[in-house]
């Protein structure tokens, strides 16, 4: 009962948030209105990557970075089924007023993008997990260019042209219930019997073995469902961006993540999603500087990371378990 | 985490703050133009190369008195070359600082993702290098002032006949790339138009290392030319390993050509080819040597290449647009670009057709000794 009040009151509010920045910002008063959501949205599905990834590299210390490859599955299939089997779905949906239409098809979309993503994650992981360190690195980082050279050879999805009309379904009511979920997710899991085995993997992986953990099928179910809430970002990004191209899923992307979990504080769920605001927010932030933008904000990543080298908020700091280890 | 919570939240307003505070200044008199393009990341030479261009082209105006009595603000805005920083780079330049013009993308990925909010806000946007015909498609507010793929085929079947008066041509495509397989097609079509006989249409796909197969089929079809619309890194592999197989036709080709990797793959293979091009720092019009001279002068003796004059047509016929149109209003400038007609642009005699598209000349250029040599204009 508890918990059914406590979504219905996200809910609630995540609707009341969409009406009131659609009010300020959109169609509203504040003149730069749709360049704050604009980034308010980039912050959000960065939120959601950063704390997908967090839970394989910062919890379960295993290196990945292949994160963007998933990122683009999700992408990619949940706009394939927007673009090609929308049109149907629509049809059989007409009765419905137009948002509820909308999300209805998000929904289907999304759902299709991250169970993609989290297959993909499957396969990727069932093969990669046995090995550690460096070689993960490798084989990770190869899937993320073999999925966006692939993209770049179907022609369905638009190939090196980039694939466009994708329709604009989601919104920062949906990005937000993305947000808490993904938290929400990640949380439960590392306050659990899963999560506790999750950080002796990290801690020691021969000791966690010794003690009965099944280490390669923990890192495999910490590993997928990062994937699958990588895939549910590529989703809301594809569907707000309204258009795809590969250079948004470089390796540069996969490593802008990982930026964003070390910036916050590995292992650290709130840092995670303090990173991914931080780092979406601070290159705007930097515009002034016009071609210099990158360089200073290298600089101030240099800087955080000489001053506080454990993250911004500390190593083993976890949302709801106030106290550092 | 309530202190993790406060902090996160205190980040996030106080970013919020400065970036709602920066830069406001007095409402001025001057009319905004926003450019964006990639200034930083893989593809910056281009984005600085066209920014030049675009900087050039203002200052001349401005210190000429600006247009309509009013002095031009030009806004530049990084994008990275990511398409979805242009899409924040465009929204920033329309819902913060109100321009009532766009300038750019030169890659069409960019372009196409960020016209879309252009269109929806009734922004006009000028893209000085997106050949993709897609990006036009988006809507009536989105313009361009290079020609597009299929142009190039036209122009290089023209030389063909009408300057090499060349009867037998073979064709060598890469069949995986649009902009090959369109200006190959248009090429077939412009050519036997003017009475030619394509002999003999062969493919390969980009990547490829080995062309011998290809190159042996069309040896026995004794073509006079080869029109090869890739990529300089397959052409210059192709223009050796036919020269090998004893093939000495004269080879084709279009404004993927453009690099001086080309001669570094290719060498001496190349010699007397020929390919299309926007312009040619090389051409003795006085207009464009104009240019070049202005240019060096302003950028420390740098020699402005294809992206730059590019980047100067756009905003050259972006002001002349609202000078036309006697206002800074978005909707009057459209209306204004729509109706451009003969402007004379250093990459040539520039109109706008129905689908916002460029319709203009372009140069055929020789390559010699590793040097690309202007041999003539032509006409659409």
């Amino acid at each position: 009962m508890k918990k059914i009040l406590l979504v219905l009151a996200v809910l609630g509010g995540m609707g009341l948030l969409q009406w009131a920045l659609t009010a300020f910002l959109l169609d509203g008063p504040v003149r730069q209105g749709p360049y704050y959501y604009q980034i308010l949205m980039l912050a959000g599905i960065n939120v959601i990557l950063a704390v997908s990834l967090n839970l394989t590299n910062g919890i379960t210390g295993q290196f990945s970075i292949g994160h963007a490859g998933f990122f683009a599955i999700g992408a990619y299939v949940a706009a394939s089924v927007s673009v090609y089997a929308g049109p149907t779905l629509q049809g059989s949906l007409a009765g419905l007023p137009s948002f509820a239409a909308d999300s209805v098809l998000l929904l289907v979309a999304s759902a299709a993008g991250v169970a993609a993503a989290a297959a993909a994650g499957w396969l990727v992981g069932m093969p990669s997990l046995r090995l550690r360190g460096d070689y993960l690195a490798i084989v990770t980082l190869g899937f993320g260019e073999i999925i966006r050279v692939l993209i770049l050879n179907i022609d369905a999805v638009g190939g090196a042209r980039g694939f466009t009309g994708i329709p604009r379904y989601s919104n920062f009511f949906w990005v937000g219930l993305g947000v808490v979920a993904a938290i929400s997710t990640v949380r439960h899991i590392v306050r659990s019997s899963h999560g506790r085995a999750l950080l002796s993997i990290r801690e020691d992986e021969i000791a966690a073995q010794a003690m009965g953990v099944a280490v390669t099928r923990h890192k495999v179910t910490a590993f997928v469902i990062g994937a699958a809430f990588a895939g549910l970002a590529g989703s809301l990004f594809g569907h707000f961006t309204m258009y795809l191209h590969t250079n948004s899923f470089t390796f540069v992307k996969s490593f802008e993540i990982i930026i964003m979990i070390a910036l916050g504080g590995l292992g650290s769920l709130a840092g995670a999603a303090l990173g991914a605001v931080v780092l979406t927010v601070l290159p705007e932030l930097f515009r002034g500087f016009a071609e210099y933008r990158m360089v200073i904000y290298a600089l101030a990543l240099i800087l955080i990371m000489i001053y506080r080298p454990q993250g911004l908020l500390g190593k083993g700091r976890f949302l709801g378990r106030g106290k550092d280890k | 985490m309530k202190l993790a919570g406060l902090a996160g939240a205190g980040m996030l307003a106080g970013a919020l703050i400065l970036a709602a505070c920066g830069k406001k200044g007095p409402e001025s008199n001057d009319i905004l133009i926003g450019e964006f393009g990639a200034l930083t990341g893989s593809i910056a030479s281009f984005g600085q190369s066209t920014h030049k261009g675009v900087a050039l082209a203002v200052e001349e105006v401005n210190a000429g008195g600006g247009v309509l009595g009013r002095k031009i603000r030009l806004i530049t805005e990084d994008d990275q070359g990511k398409p979805e920083e242009a899409l924040t780079a465009v929204t920033k330049l329309i819902s913060k600082d109100r321009v009532s013009a766009l300038i750019g993308e030169f890659a069409s990925s960019n372009s196409l993702a960020a016209a879309p909010f252009a269109q929806q806000s009734r922004i006009p946007m000028v893209s000085h290098g997106s050949t993709n015909p897609k990006v036009t498609q988006i809507g009536d507010y989105i313009f361009r002032v290079c020609f597009i793929d299929p142009f190039q085929g036209e122009v290089m079947a023209k030389f063909a006949r009408n300057t090499l008066k060349l009867d037998r041509v073979a064709i060598l495509r890469d069949i995986k790339s649009d902009y090959s397989v369109g200006l190959a097609d248009y090429f077939t079509k412009s050519f036997t138009a003017l009475g030619g006989t394509v002999v003999a249409d062969e493919s390969y796909s980009a990547g490829d290392k080995d062309f011998n197969a290809q190159l042996t089929a069309l040896k026995g079809k004794t073509p006079a030319a080869i029109f090869v619309p890739g990529y300089y890194t397959e052409v210059g592999l192709i223009a050796r390993q036919a020269r090998k197989l004893g093939v000495h036709a004269i080879l084709l080709g279009g404004d993927g050509w453009d690099s001086d990797k080309l001669w570094e793959i290719g060498g001496e293979a190349l010699n007397g080819s020929y390919f299309s091009n926007h312009y040619s720092v090389d051409n003795p019009s006085p207009v464009i040597q104009g240019f070049v001279e202005q240019f060096k002068a302003r950028y420390d003796g740098e020699k402005p290449d294809a992206l730059a004059a590019l980047g100067y047509d756009a905003a050259k016929v972006l002001i002349d647009a609202i000078r036309r149109a006697g206002s800074d209003d978005p909707k009057a400038i459209r209306d204004s670009l729509a109706t451009t007609q003969g402007f004379a642009g250093i990459t040539g005699i520039i109109s706008l057709n129905e689908n916002r598209d460029a319709v203009k000349s372009a140069v055929v250029l020789e390559v010699k000794d590793g040097k690309f040599v202007y041999k003539e204009t032509v006409d659409p």
